[in-house]
């Protein structure tokens, strides 16, 4: 029974060794290990895919590198963790990710017994329906009886089980945990309609083999608010990601992208010179550098460039600004001031 | 086949030739598809159903098919369109290892493979052959990995593909062995306490589905940590493979321990051997040698639960068979992907269980 | 670690075999016991730090997300347990009806490889090697998407015969409309079942005593159909049919079966199928073919021989694999989480996400399964004591 110890010896040691060390706050650690680690989507386009070649895209991608951009002023000192929904929480909990942005909308139980923390909200969502156009709806009111195909797991499995509810209708879910699958299974027919957050239905709309065959019914069921996630108590930590977020706002407030950053360090603008570091101060009081913001920009952009690259009118989402529009545009994008 | 033959004298033997019909071709057909009404039967109507299939099935395959094309021109055409695998063989095959470094993990993979083609002689069993094998993985690891001998450092969480799923069947049943056969020494072992927990723990894992143990690797273990630890996902992975195969294994390996007869073990107490001394030297060596054949089966298994993977997100080769499949310009060719995704498996698990059986012959 | 200790000063103990024992159990009791007890008070202390919350009252909550379909009534408005039970019992529908369908196409498989038909036994023994060496999952996968890519909509369903429906929303067949006479029907079958189970017990001991032989098979086989019918009729022959109906989105009325459901079925069943099939081969082939042929020359007629010779025997040989066959196809049946079909893992995997509580979904899951194990292998075990030899 010797060896038995042995294993025992051998299976601490591989604990050890395989651990990374977390002391203090998850900033000071995120600098002593050189790089932020980020939990992604993985498979949902525009929000977080990798491409052919494996390099990662997307909207919640570009946020993930922007606190990199703040933390190190290098966005590429950064990882990517694919999680699936039922890891996500977890993987965040556990510290195996030191941020999560993986569109998790915002809701009381998330932020209470799960033991999370919301940063500011990088995309306003709803829920919506899907349908071929060839069943000639008009609204998710004519849905009753219908067979509805939903991501497992979601805010979005029970919105529309409550929506159906509070109109008395019946539904019939297919849930399949997988997005490609879940889509696959729409397309062909499995469902009448899909119903997800309207960004992820624009995704699913423009992989359809032909997108013009499906409309949108004009009803949206909910509110989701989806926004970058922290381990619930590290306030520091928050701050960051939270005012990383309020930057890419900012910067498209005051006019700054990354191709005139390096003019607007000249501004004689006062809110400017604050937000990029000229008139130092913000960047200590956050425990970053006082060029944090100017290196987000820099490198990633603001958040109007990450929302034309991500998921804009150019790209196969094709997506409006509607809600995620600046406050002065009729959206709800909003910054307070970096002062 | 069993009737005896009306043979009237054995001189007619000699001089009357058997009929046509029962030798050559046409003895074969007749005595092997049409022998009696019903097996004829049979055969019409598996030969129609056969002819139903097979052509139409090898025109989609080969005839029709397209081979390097867009996406486009496949959407088109009536056959396969193997050049989804064309497109995106590399990330299939490799993940997100980096793009310009996807030579390392091919020749850590031909670097197995030849590892596994030496070993197939029973000749070579040797003690250098596991020495062989022991260098042969930290050359495989030192590949995957870098970061020594000037190669560049990559990450695990950049690992996928097929090497993730060789590398998981692999060490899962390498590290699984030991762990197994204390397991079944414990099981069989005098001592109550040390008998129940071996029980207790082969039972409970033989009990519950893979996907639960993955589960618990992804979601919960890492709460079971203190503050600050944590183990790679994939490490986490392989410690759930590791932990189901080990309780198969002990089972397997109990088979071989009951398989060696008691004069065994009295022999060697008689030679004053301790317990030590006369499972390492006495019983283990008879008993391993017995287990071979089921062990490769299990090996064989679990080559293929690795794709169970998937369903905690990690990029085996089927989870990026399934990334390359939600690709808009790649969708919808689910058939082609899935049946190379197929004929991978089958080659493996084909020729190992072919092997097995040629041990199970042999030993 | 504590052995040592122990041992040095003591030397009477290292060489007394059963006081080491103890020392031994003692130290791996420790060990075991230290790292139970390090993990469990990480994991509370990570709990209370990120203060998430714990124990089971969340079962008592409202589940709040539908369940694709289901044996009892259960809509969204039921608690999270409600919704559990959902899923046992169709994972234990699934693994029912695969069981009784993978031994049925296994028999039928290995009996073919041992086919004197030349292309019936390759065709069988091609079967086996594809399906054995194909993964699960992938083989669900695939037969899911066969499903929903190749079956056309409702509106074009595919009728094979009248009354019976298949498109891409699953199989839908009618079912007699309910009336009381089915109740009647059943309580005859029962008791059909009873007589023949007397029956036979009877015509055994005659057979033993007096050495006649009584028709059982068709007797018994008269008083299984005739009974029913004959209740059926008393109670007048009730003929309604609920036949599935095209309205709105789906079919309505009868007895529809999803997609999910036939696919996790197919792929269970065609590849539990192979290794059973391998199981029956390899339990023919070990009875002798002297068995057989002592049997022939007694002038037992060739079912006779199947039946009382070499099934007894091969039977003794097939049950014990053939019994972790089935707790595979049972465990087997968690992969329905990756298509879709709502079984126990699936819907404990929607709890854990919706309640973020893991821990606790996690051994749910694990506690279901491990009696799902213990429930099967105690049924086999008390069959196999059964028809174990004898010895006299």
């Amino acid at each position: 029974m010797k060896l038995r110890k042995l294993w025992v010896c051998a299976f601490v040691v591989v604990m050890v060794l395989a651990a990374g060390s977390i002391s203090a706050g998850t900033l000071d650690d995120i600098k002593a290990k050189g790089f932020v680690q980020v939990g992604v989507n993985g498979q949902l386009a525009g929000f977080g895919i990798p491409d052919e070649k494996g390099e990662w895209k997307g909207l919640d991608v570009d946020t993930g590198r922007a606190i990199a951009a703040a933390v190190f002023g290098d966005a590429k000192k950064i990882k990517f963790v694919p999680l699936t929904a039922v890891q996500r929480f977890t993987a965040l909990q556990s510290g195996e990710v030191d941020v999560l942005c993986r569109n998790a909308t915002i809701i009381l139980s998330r932020d209470t017994a799960q033991g999370l923390d919301f940063a500011q909200v990088n995309y306003y969502d709803g829920q919506g329906f899907l349908v071929p156009k060839k069943m000639n709806i008009k609204s998710a009111k004519e849905l009753n009886g219908a067979t509805v195909c939903v991501l497992p797991g979601t805010t979005t499995e029970q919105n529309v089980a409550d929506y159906f509810r509070s109109n008395n209708m019946k539904m019939k879910p297919v849930v399949i945990e997988n997005n490609a699958e879940l889509n696959k299974a729409f397309f062909a027919g499995r469902c009448d309609c899909l119903t997800s957050d309207t960004s992820q239905l624009a995704g699913a709309k423009s992989v359809a083999p032909n997108p013009s065959d499906y409309i949108f019914l004009p009803e949206i069921i909910s509110k989701e608010p989806l926004a970058p996630a922290v381990r619930h108590g590290d306030n520091q930590w928050k701050d960051v990601v939270n005012w990383t977020v309020l930057a890419l706002i900012n910067a498209e407030e005051l006019g700054i992208s990354s191709k005139n950053v390096d003019e607007m360090l000249k501004s004689s603008n006062p809110s400017i010179q604050r937000f990029l570091g000229v008139v130092p101060g913000n960047g200590k009081a956050l425990g970053l550098e006082e060029n944090f913001a100017y290196n987000i920009i820099k490198q990633v952009g603001n958040y109007a460039e990450v929302f034309d690259r991500n998921v804009g009118p150019s790209t196969p989402l094709g997506l409006d600004r509607g809600y995620n529009a600046l406050w002065t545009k009729g959206g709800l994008m909003y910054s307070p001031d970096f002062k | 086949m069993t009737q005896p033959s009306n043979l009237s004298s054995p001189a007619q033997i000699d001089d009357i030739r058997p009929p046509l019909t029962s030798i050559g071709v046409i003895g074969w057909i007749k005595s092997n598809l049409f022998n009696g009404l019903f097996n004829s039967v049979l055969t019409l109507v598996t030969f129609f159903f056969l002819c139903k299939i097979v052509p139409p099935l090898i025109r989609w395959i080969f005839i029709d098919s397209l081979w390097s094309s867009t996406s486009t021109e496949c959407r088109s055409a009536s056959g396969a369109c193997w050049s989804i695998i064309s497109a995106n063989y590399r990330f299939i095959l490799f993940g997100f290892f980096p793009y310009e470094l996807q030579w390392r993990p091919l020749s850590a993979m031909i670097l197995l493979i030849g590892l596994l083609l030496i070993s197939r002689h029973r000749r070579m069993w040797s003690k250098t052959l596991f020495y062989a094998w022991t260098a042969g993985l930290f050359f495989m690891a030192v590949l995957m990995k870098g970061g020594i001998f000037g190669l560049a450092p990559v990450e695990s969480t950049q690992w996928g593909g097929l090497p993730l799923t060789f590398l998981l069947a692999v060490f899962g049943l390498a590290a699984a062995y030991p762990l197994g056969v204390l397991l079944a020494l414990g099981r069989r072992s005098r001592m109550p306490a040390i008998k129940l927990l071996s029980i207790i723990y082969i039972e409970m894992i033989r009990g519950v589905p893979l996907v639960s143990l993955l589960f618990m690797s992804a979601v919960i273990f890492p709460l079971f940590l203190p503050e600050g630890l944590t183990i790679n996902k994939i490490l986490r992975a392989q410690a759930a493979i590791i932990m189901f195969t080990a309780a198969y294994i002990a089972e397997v390996v109990r088979g071989g321990l009951q398989g060696i007869a008691k004069g065994q073990y009295e022999a060697a107490e008689s030679l004053g051997l301790n317990y030590v001394q006369t499972m390492r030297l006495i019983i283990l060596p008879q008993a391993l040698k017995i287990v071979i054949p089921p062990s490769v089966s299990i090996l064989i298994s679990a080559f293929k639960d690795t794709s169970l993977v998937v369903i905690i997100g990690l990029y085996d080769i089927l989870k990026t068979t399934q990334t390359t499949l939600a690709n808009p310009s790649w969708m919808g060719f689910s058939r082609e992907a899935f049946f190379f995704l197929s004929c991978i498996y089958f080659v493996c698990c084909y020729t190992m269980s072919n092997y097995s059986r040629k041990l199970e012959k042999e030993l | 670690m504590s052995s040592t200790k122990q041992t040095e000063n003591s030397i009477p103990f290292w060489q007394d075999p059963s006081r080491r024992a103890i020392v031994y159990q003692l130290a791996t009791l420790a060990v075991v016991g230290f790292i139970a007890y390090y993990l469990f008070s990480n994991t509370v202390t990570n709990l209370q730090r990120q203060s998430i919350a714990t124990g089971f009252h969340f079962l008592e909550k409202e589940a709040s997300f539908e369940v694709g379909e289901s044996l009892i009534r259960y809509s969204a408005a039921d608690s999270y347990a409600r919704a559990l039970l959902v899923g046992i019992l169709n994972t234990i529908k699934v693994a029912f009806v695969g069981i009784v369908l993978t031994v049925v196409l296994g028999t039928f498989v290995g009996i073919a490889r041992l086919s004197s038909n030349w292309l019936v036994s390759r065709m069988a023994a091609a079967y086996i090697e594809f399906f054995q060496d194909i993964p699960i999952l992938l083989q669900l996968i695939f037969w899911y998407a066969v499903f929903y890519d190749s079956l056309p909509a409702p509106r074009n369903a595919l009728e094979p015969f009248p009354g019976m429906f298949l498109c891409n929303r699953g199989l839908a067949f009618g079912v007699p409309e309910p009336h009381p006479a089915y109740g009647y029907v059943a309580v005859a079958f029962l008791a059909g079942c009873l007589c023949v189970y007397f029956l036979r017990k009877w015509a055994r001991i005659r057979q033993d005593r007096t050495g006649l032989a009584f028709p059982v098979f068709s007797t018994g086989s008269a008083v299984l159909l005739g009974f029913p019918l004959i209740t059926w009729f008393v109670f007048g022959a009730p003929t309604a049919m609920n036949m599935p109906r095209l309205s709105g989105f789906n079919f309505t009325g009868g007895l529809t079966v999803s997609p999910e459901f036939t696919a996790l079925l197919l792929g269970l069943v065609l590849y539990t199928a192979a290794f059973v099939a391998e199981i029956v081969r390899s339990g023919i082939q070990a009875v002798s073919k002297g068995q057989t042929e002592a049997a022939m020359s007694l002038g037992l007629k060739p079912w006779q021989t199947l039946n009382l010779v070499i099934l007894p025997q091969s039977l003794r040989i097939i049950v014990p694999p053939l019994t972790s066959q089935m707790l595979n196809l049972t465990k087997n049946s968690s992969l329905a989480v990756a298509i879709g079909f709502p079984d126990f893992v699936s819907v404990a995997n929607t709890t854990i996400n919706q309640t973020g509580q893991a821990i606790e979904g996690v051994a749910l899951i694990m506690v279901v399964y491990l009696i799902f194990s213990l429930v099967t292998s105690a049924f086999m075990n008390w069959y196999n004591k059964k028809i174990a030899l004898i010895e006299r």
